[in-house]
């Protein structure tokens, strides 16, 4: 694929397929899910054949979701360390939501905000793995007693809430920032964009002899 | 549904409709008396019968309890206890375990499948198999242990108290079956009147903490006992003392169901008003002429 002229490769080929297969999984897993947690939502089981299907396959998405966020995890995670500059980018945060960048501080790869969803991502999508092998009943439930079910039932339902709000943010965020979806769709976004949002990452990019920018 | 109408519902999980109400159904019950009970398990048989169920045959493990637990096709069971009281004499306590029809229950409040568990207006707590989806729900709501996910069709049985036998007036299998009278089924209050005689019998027996089982916290039941010691039901092979929905389950049924949905709400509306009142972060022709000049430095 050519890249086109002022533009920045942010995002490979396999890092775009990665993406979009743990997102279509989070999705699936949530619309499944939500329809076995509230009457009112029950009507979603329609989309996957009805409730007991429903049930026989949303702990198989779960399957996929964590294979594919691992190695989400291993493309990522070395980019999301969090550094001081993080702290005091999440002490302008106020500015940032306000669109006044600006004066907060510069922003290499990922900004503060983008590793905390990282991490929040990280965290909950483990509770939600561990505490969905305790009440896959189908085929695991010899190994735990009852009480140990509900505590997991529970949260897994609450991580769930958390994990569906920490979603909600990541998408809002990449539509406000204008710009940013071309990222993770065509695998570049512009040198203005970057300017503007991830300035140390772009200057980091430019300085790199025979990387990043001009890279196809 | 096989639904003949014979019993009006009144309760249906994961539903909101308004039950029936014009028919005046009288509560039953079936009263179970331990202290008549020989164990000699034809209750065990009738259910099997009436209902076609053959649990799959075990082997002996040096205990009377045959099978060892409740299952998917055995959805009544005796216990055996063997109990040294006080006094260093033995006491065996046999007690026919099942589905105990709690007047609120646990079950049918975790159930997330519409229909898939009701209650009939006689108290009847009823699994409707065919809108079973077999999440294994009703398993952490029950508070004694007793509906059995099937590995042949993942779907969750139990007792029905027979609720095809009595919606025309039968009583219960094992009822008909038992021969020594301690099991009974009639109305609540008949049964609670004649375990009030058998109670003070007992009493006048030496068998001074004997008392009836209908536990108030899970709203009283539709099965109850008999006990000789109605101070300890523990003792009837771990029969819950003080039985009650979990708070767990408790939590995540009632308080976190409107206020998962709330909050996630909230999240999306904070979302919308952040666009209408701040709008979108657009990048400026200004920060196109910068970003290419440090691209092009390079």
């Amino acid at each position: 694929m050519r890249q086109p002229p002022g533009t920045v490769a942010r995002y490979t080929t396999a890092a775009r397929i990665n993406h979009w297969i743990t997102a279509g999984t989070l999705i699936l897993l949530a619309v499944s899910g939500m329809a076995l947690f509230h009457p009112a939502l029950f009507f979603l089981s329609a989309l996957f054949g009805g409730g007991a299907d429903d049930r026989a396959i949303h702990p198989w998405f779960g399957v996929v979701l964590l294979l594919s966020f691992s190695l989400l995890f291993i493309r990522f995670a070395r980019h999301n360390l969090w550094g001081r500059d993080d702290s005091h980018w999440m002490g302008a945060l106020r500015r940032v939501l306000a669109n006044d960048e600006e004066h907060a501080p510069e922003v290499g790869r990922y900004n503060g905000g983008q590793k905390l969803i990282f991490w929040l991502m990280t965290l909950l999508i483990l509770v939600l793995f561990i505490t969905g092998l305790v009440i896959w009943d189908t085929y695991f439930f010899g190994y735990t007693t009852i009480e140990t079910k509900r505590v997991a039932q529970l949260a897994h339902s609450l991580a769930a809430v958390a994990i569906i709000s920490v979603w909600i943010v990541h998408v809002y965020a990449a539509l406000w920032v204008r710009g940013s979806v071309r990222g993770m769709t065509r695998g570049t976004v512009t040198a203005g964009w970057s300017w503007r949002h991830h300035r140390k990452w772009l200057r980091e990019l430019a300085s790199a002899p025979g990387e990043g920018a001009k890279r196809r | 549904m096989a639904d003949l109408q014979g019993l009006d519902v009144i309760r249906r999980s994961a539903s909101t409709e308004i039950p029936p109400q014009i028919r005046e159904t009288p509560q039953v019950a079936k009263l179970i008396d331990v202290t008549r009970c020989i164990g000699c398990k034809a209750c065990q048989a009738a259910c099997m019968e009436w209902n076609d169920l053959r649990p799959e045959v075990g082997t002996f493990q040096g205990s009377y309890d045959n099978p060892l637990d409740l299952g998917p096709a055995a959805w009544t069971l005796m216990r055996f206890t063997e109990w040294e009281n006080p006094k260093g004499d033995l006491e065996w306590l046999i007690r026919k375990d099942g589905c105990m029809h709690c007047e609120d229950p646990g079950c049918l409040k975790a159930c997330p499948s519409p229909g898939a568990i009701v209650q009939y207006a006689n108290g009847i707590v009823d699994f409707v198999s065919e809108n079973c989806i077999g999440c294994g729900y009703c398993i952490k709501g029950c508070p004694f242990n007793i509906p059995r996910l099937s590995q042949a069709d993942q779907k969750v049985y139990k007792c029905t108290l027979c609720s095809d036998r009595v919606a025309v007036g039968q009583e219960p299998a094992c009822a008909k079956a038992c021969p020594t009278g301690a099991i009974l089924f009639g109305t609540k209050s008949d049964m609670t009147d004649w375990a009030g005689e058998r109670i003070e019998d007992l009493k006048s027996r030496g068998f001074e903490n004997a008392g009836l089982y209908d536990p108030p916290g899970v709203g009283g039941t539709h099965v109850m006992y008999v006990l000789h010691h109605a101070d300890q039901p523990s003792l009837y092979a771990g029969l819950p003392d003080k039985p009650h929905i979990s708070r767990l389950v408790q939590a995540w049924k009632g308080m976190m169901k409107p206020f998962a949905l709330g909050g996630m709400a909230l999240v999306a509306l904070a979302g919308f008003v952040h666009w209408i009142t701040v709008g979108p972060n657009e990048v400026q022709p200004e920060d196109e002429a910068e970003g290419r000049r440090t691209i092009d430095e390079k």
